[in-house]
């Protein structure tokens, strides 16, 4: 099991436990967790709608590529630990994460 | 039945052309791999036949109820469509400029805050507050440094993701004192007395100053809204619109919703399935187009394309 933290907007926080090997985005893991993201583009970092920042755990993600640096450069809130969910693949390198969801929501 | 096609975007395919041209597609029956231009192109051959009418470039703004049950479709230019049946094939929306977080940024929209460039000599000798990275960020600071009295470039990173070329430029302007870059900065609030006066922005450091300012132009790239569709009296669910499965139907008679844009219990957006719910919505909208005619099935196959 793989096991990270997520903040939702209004600050409560829920761990998360995700079978290793599953192959899953992160954003597609909150979605199906009924976390309020809208994920419009469906995961072509096209949106930026599932924009999270990585409170905990940042470095051990492998790191951004240009499709997701440009698409948060475009953010106005974005700050340096910024992501996209939909480019983060869910696997051991989230283990004790902690991620807070920033998107804009519904 | 004809149909006319009304896209805000200038050609026609929708994410397919305006996004992800080049990218490969591997789930549509038949093609092991297509390009999505490719589909779009095939399928604009495949719809030829029947000859339909295209308005490009233009947002339908409105629908207008007849009294005979009828619509009129009019769009941001003026365009008039009358039509029996209205489809929304929106997809994600349409393309909005993307709002910064600050609280009364709307109240100061029009006077003083505006999120694109229409005419540059508004201006001119005024004092002009630019917000962004990417690229319009900075062509527009470039462009406005010789025709505003004083531009200033916020940016909340310490480096440019937009053309190396424009980015050297910016900051080349900024050492020769014509533009000031305020980098690793934010603003987090703006004041006015009916229109725009003071932007104040935070630095990383947390220290505030003040700009003087006659306009703000935050150019933060755009992000997919429903826009007016969400003004049309139907059944919002999560930014989608819910639609009767049977075929596809809104909750407003002769009004109904495919692809992406809609949504029911296990909606998958693909689209193969964008394909299924037009077929579905077609047979049901017949009733609108021809209420005398009995609608009978027909398979291409038996009768060729021309019968349809």
């Amino acid at each position: 099991m793989i096991t990270f933290t997520i903040e939702d907007r209004d600050g409560t926080r829920q761990a998360l436990e995700i079978p290793e090997g599953i192959n899953l985005s992160l954003m597609e893991v909150l979605k199906a967790s009924d976390y309020n993201i809208l994920a419009t583009c469906g995961g072509m970092a096209l949106c930026a709608t599932c924009h999270v920042q990585v409170l905990e755990g940042l470095d051990a993600l492998p790191p951004a590529q240009d499709a997701e640096l440009d698409m948060l450069d475009t953010l106005p809130n974005a700050e340096s630990d910024s992501r996209l969910a939909c480019q983060i693949r869910v696997n051991e390198t989230l283990e004790g994460a902690l991620f807070a969801i920033r998107g804009e929501d519904h | 039945m004809r149909c006319h096609l009304i896209d805000a975007l200038p050609q026609v395919g929708g994410q397919l052309s305006e996004i992800y041209p080049q990218k490969p597609i591997y789930d549509i029956p038949g093609y092991p791999e297509v390009k999505a231009q490719t589909l779009v192109d095939n399928l604009m051959d495949q719809i030829a036949p029947f000859k339909p009418g295209f308005t490009l470039g233009e947002r339908v703004e409105s629908l207008e109820k007849q009294d005979d049950g009828s619509y009129v479709i009019t769009t941001n230019e003026g365009t008039a469509v009358h039509c029996q049946v209205v489809v929304i094939a929106g997809g994600l929306g349409c393309f909005e400029p993307r709002k910064p977080e600050i609280t009364n940024l709307e109240q100061f929209e029009g006077k003083g805050v505006a999120y694109m460039v229409k005419n540059p000599e508004l201006f001119r000798d005024r004092r002009v507050v630019l917000a962004g990275g990417g690229d319009s960020a900075l062509d527009w600071t470039i462009f406005l440094a010789d025709i505003a009295q004083e531009v200033t470039l916020i940016h909340r990173s310490d480096s440019f993701r937009g053309a190396p070329d424009s980015a050297e430029k910016v900051v080349e302007l900024a050492r020769q004192g014509r533009i000031k870059l305020l980098l690793q900065s934010n603003i987090t609030s703006i004041q006015g007395n009916g229109h725009l006066k003071e932007v104040s922005v935070t630095a990383k450091d947390k220290s505030v100053q003040i700009l003087a300012a006659d306009h703000l132009i935050p150019l933060f790239g755009l992000t997919p809204k429903l826009g007016p569709i969400a003004d049309w009296g139907l059944h919002i669910d999560k930014s989608a619109i819910s639609v009767n499965t049977v075929d596809y139907s809104t909750n407003v008679e002769r009004i109904y919703a495919i692809g992406d844009i809609n949504t029911y219990p296990g909606k998958l957006k693909l689209i193969l399935c964008g394909f299924h719910e037009a077929a579905l919505m077609c047979q049901s909208a017949f009733q609108y187009v021809y209420p005398n005619q009995k609608l009978s099935f027909k398979y291409t196959t038996v009768n060729g394309v021309p019968t349809f």
